[in-house]
């Protein structure tokens, strides 16, 4: 935005503070080192403040020093220039302090996942499932959890793509009236309902078909959860598809099924895939539905039609509930080949919308 | 109080590209002064220049001196909201604040300088919508949405909202390039009118335009394809478009090119 | 935002082809035409087959309930009477995402305010960037994450709050134990919701004309001042609909709050005690031992979370149509 250099202007151009005689335009302000002598006092501060009083939390330091930094700025400035700048330079103290108070949890988020995952995460690790191994035994695997998530993932992506793309065909393409107001409707509603629920819903079914829980089930726990996904952001895409393409397409006598097929698809198939791929790495990280309806389990079972199976996230929960150091460590690794899995889906989506971009 | 601009001098950038190169000029108080030239030749800059609106542009910045009264806007210890709020806009596409009513919208500039008693500050609101001769129209509906106007009347409750704060200098950036030709006559007839008590600078890329409202015309041109914009004469209205001494403001006066 | 979308925004309709169509053309259209419709009619079953089934079952299990499924502060389908209540999780879930809320919402509008408006440009689009990705983590890890670093990290705080605002009664500890309380879940849940309130906000403050902000530095307003006037009452719909989302998810977030809470059957305004519990947090908890009947009742109480979730996102939407309605706020 422009605004990010106007203000550097704005804030950090140095001033000298005596201003002209019989000029209205110059005033006195603060030098530009002035935030940051105002950080640096209130660190001090804070850390002083938690040294004395004991505390041994360096939460409460922190938070001591970003309030003290906050009142420091805005009585100087208040003092030495006026109460308009002293708002906007509380106001980006404001600003400044959310981003750093949120950078801490986040970062440590990451950090302990790669630094405790890469401990445990190797050759090994991948290759081999939990058969007959032992919670507090500092061996066992991720395999077959591996194959579950893929085969689930893979089931509700095959089921998926096609039914919210056609959807969004429908919407975007042909939609008028009340059905597709009612669909649009209730797209949105699927959009947010909690994963647990979707498991509940299929629980349900299960009930009373006296079905037994398998990799399937799950699967269509997460196409509820996906469909919605894949709808929203294919039918932002047919959006951006310019009408004057259809028309053209249409002016030559080509049947509008066929403009949609080869004209519209095609002009908009980046940023369907980056939609997919965005939805994929969303469910593939889903647990609730796992727990009611694949049930775990320690051995390799490839077949997702019957019998009990495993995925990453249900891993992840289950090593963590044994509650051992080695079954945390296990945990850990896990979260790390989840979150590397998610975020390789992540990078190749946007590596895709990206490099399709300018075509469009 | 209107005041009087020396640019001397003047080079804006937009990054390493340079848009307008060493511009020198005076613009007299109480009175109208309009840019013309071809598209590109780096007059809406120059306008931007005049209350360090350039800069907002990522990339922007500026050498030379505009000096406003003698004080140099780009000095040091310059405060540029303090700059803007003595040189007020108006720009090419009316922009009243969405969410705000009419009266809010031309009390913005008042309340964020200071607060004032509400009889004052209806006061203020009222002789700033009159002197946009907006006051008529909509003294019944102050507190609607003011982008429930249509374009010209959205135009001129802008004009009000920069005139509320007493500016010292007013520009406007081909303002009624967006209008129809009636609303269009309204802002040139409340033009005429508010040279009487600010410096008005106006960008135009209609020549009809320039000749009507302005006194002095001062006419900018591309040195050459990718060269950056420069001033090519600036004098009386009457003679830029009855007796220009170069050849290239006739030529394009005339149409022969741009 | 998925949510303002509709059929109706959609460009008109292309002229009909022209005249003497190949012959494929109709009956490609129609079925083309079939398929598309048939998958949005699927979705309408499956949405009202969600709403029938859970219901069907819910019936079931509190038809043969001898407390009061609203008020009963316990859960014992398994025992003799069945007895079970839904106050306690309803409770519960409440209480963590308003704790979530108050937390998040302010501090992802300061981020996406600090992406869109205040960082410097170099630093503006990475940001955005990782907070996308952020987004995307898995509320799994989340989970272990809050269970194994965040809650002996908050022990400090605890005590502190305790000490200084014990007074306000919310914030009195009377229970020994670490710091596995609502409002744990509701600090997790509020690191877990602010990349994506963040990045539907930033999103929104990025539309902001740029006419608007223009208009107001014109009149000598300071970056804050642009803000309040001109990006702030543009954005507001769209950070109401960006809160919504969040509150979404953490009132059905199940993993975080399973890995990190230590359940108990009370209801307690002293957030800083252990105990407590959700809705999902409970069906994921008591899944495994329960028998037929105990899921039923499980999923009568997961009906009332979709019941829920459905009100907020209702809400949500209302406001936003009406908001659209009189400010006028077109990009």
């Amino acid at each position: 935005m422009s605004n990010a250099t106007t203000t550097d202007v704005q804030d950090d151009r140095p001033r000298t503070a005596p201003k002209p005689p019989g000029t209205g335009l110059s005033s006195r302000s603060l030098p530009r080192w002035a935030p940051l002598g105002f950080a640096a006092v209130a660190l001090a501060l804070g850390v002083g403040t938690g040294l004395a009083a004991g505390w041994h939390s360096r939460t409460q330091w922190g938070l001591i020093a970003a309030l003290l930094f906050l009142v420091i700025s805005y009585v100087v400035t208040t003092a030495v220039e006026n109460r308009r700048q002293a708002k906007d330079r509380l106001a980006t103290s404001v600003v400044w302090v959310c981003f750093l108070v949120a950078v801490v949890p986040l970062a440590s988020l990451l950090w302990t996942t790669v630094s405790r995952g890469a401990a445990r995460l190797d050759g090994y690790f991948l290759t081999h499932s939990m058969a007959g191994v032992l919670g507090s035994e500092d061996t066992g695997g991720v395999y077959h959890a591996l194959i579950g998530t893929l085969e689930q993932v893979g089931i509700a992506t095959v089921i998926s793509a096609p039914l919210g793309l056609l959807t969004a065909v429908y919407l975007v393409e042909y939609g008028k009236g009340a059905l597709a107001k009612a669909v649009t409707f209730f797209v949105d509603v699927m959009t947010g309902i909690p994963s647990i629920v979707a498991g509940l819903f299929i629980l349900s079914i299960m009930l009373m078909a006296k079905i037994e829980p398998s990799g399937l089930m799950g699967a269509l726990a997460l196409t509820i959860l996906m469909v919605p996904v894949v709808v929203r952001s294919t039918e932002e895409m047919l959006k951006l598809v310019p009408n004057e393409l259809r028309e053209a397409s249409l002016a030559l006598g080509i049947p509008k099924w066929r403009t949609i097929l080869k004209v519209v698809l095609p002009t908009a198939i980046g940023g369907i895939t980056t939609g997919v791929m965005l939805a994929i790495a969303r469910i593939a990280g889903e647990t609730a539905p796992i727990i009611l309806l694949v049930f775990g389990s320690q051995l390799i079972n490839t077949n997702p039609f019957e019998g009990a199976q495993s995925s990453l996230p249900f891993y992840i929960y289950e090593q963590y509930k044994v509650g051992e150091a080695a079954s945390y460590d296990r945990a850990w690794a896990a979260a790390l080949v989840l979150i590397a899995f998610v975020m390789i889906l992540n990078l190749a989506a946007r590596g895709i919308a990206r490099w399709k971009a300018p075509r469009r | 109080m209107a005041k009087r601009i020396d640019v001397g001098g003047l080079t804006a950038y937009y990054g390493s590209h340079k848009a307008i190169e060493d511009i020198s000029m005076t613009v007299e108080p109480r009175s109208v002064t309009a840019f013309i030239g071809p598209s590109g030749c780096g007059k809406s800059t120059f306008l931007r220049t005049l209350n360090r609106m350039h800069e907002v542009t990522p990339g922007g910045r500026v050498e030379g001196k505009v000096l406003l009264d003698d004080e140099d806007l780009y000095g040091a210890g310059v405060d540029p909201v303090t700059v803007r709020r003595t040189v007020g806009m108006v720009f090419q596409r009316p922009n009243p604040f969405p969410t705000m009513s009419i009266f809010d919208n031309v009390a913005a500039g008042l309340r964020l300088n200071g607060s004032y008693r509400k009889s004052r500050l209806a006061e203020i609101v009222e002789k700033s919508l009159r002197g946009a001769n907006l006051w008529n129209e909509v003294k019944d509906r102050l507190n609607k949405p003011g982008s429930g106007l249509s374009g010209g009347q959205q135009q001129r409750l802008c004009i009000a909202r920069a005139i509320a704060v007493e500016p010292d200098v007013l520009l406007m950036d081909e303002p009624c390039s967006a209008l129809d030709p009636i609303s269009t006559l309204a802002i040139e007839d409340l033009i005429g009118e508010l040279k009487e008590r600010f410096t008005i600078v106006i960008v135009t890329h209609n020549m009809q335009q320039a000749a009507r409202v302005s006194d002095r015309t001062a006419f900018f041109n591309l040195a050459a394809v990718g060269k950056p914009g420069r001033l090519i004469e600036i004098d009386e209205t009457e003679r830029i478009f009855s007796n220009p001494s170069v050849q290239a403001t006739e030529d394009y006066i005339s149409g022969r090119f741009g | 935002m998925a949510s303002t979308t509709s059929p109706l925004d959609s460009p008109p309709a292309p002229p009909a082809p022209p005249g003497r169509p190949r012959s494929t053309g109709r009956v490609g259209d129609k079925i083309f035409i079939g398929l598309s419709r048939g998958s949005g009619i699927l979705l309408l079953v499956i949405m009202a087959s969600i709403a029938v089934f859970l219901s069907y079952r819910a019936v079931l299990a509190i038809s043969k309930d001898e407390g009061n499924f609203l008020t009963t502060l316990d859960w014992n389908p398994a025992g003799d009477p069945p007895v079970f209540g839904i106050a306690v999780l309803l409770f519960g879930t409440v209480v963590s995402s308003v704790i979530a809320m108050v937390i998040a919402v302010p501090v992802a509008v300061g981020i996406a305010l600090f992406i869109s408006h205040y960082a410097p440009r170099k630093l503006a689009a990475p940001l955005g960037y990782v907070i996308d990705l952020l987004a995307a983590v898995p509320s799994i890890v989340y989970g272990i994450w809050g269970a194994l670093v965040l809650v002996p990290y908050l022990e400090g705080l605890n005590l502190w709050l305790d000490q200084f605002f014990g007074w306000t009664y919310v914030f009195e500890k009377t229970e020994v134990g670490i710091a596995r309380s609502l409002f744990t879940v509701g600090i997790l849940l509020a690191i877990m919701i602010l990349p994506i309130v963040t990045s539907v906000s930033r999103e929104v403050f990025l539309q902001v004309p740029k006419t608007n902000e223009e208009a107001a530095l014109a009149l000598g307003a300071t970056r804050w001042e642009v803000v309040r006037l001109s990006v702030l009452p543009f954005g507001r719909s769209g950070i109401i609909s960006a809160s919504m989302l969040g509150l979404g998810r953490a009132l059905g977030e199940t993993m975080a709050v399973a890995t990190v809470l230590s359940p108990s059957f009370l209801i307690s305004l002293h957030v800083l005690n252990p105990g407590g519990g959700t809705f999902a947090q409970n069906i994921a908890a008591k899944f495994g031992e329960a028998d037929e009947f105990g899921r039923d009742a499980l999923i009568a109480s997961g009906l009332v979370l979709f019941v829920l979730t459905l009100l907020v996102n209702g809400a949500a939407r209302l406001i936003i149509a009406r908001r659209k309605e009189y400010s006028g706020a077109t990009a």
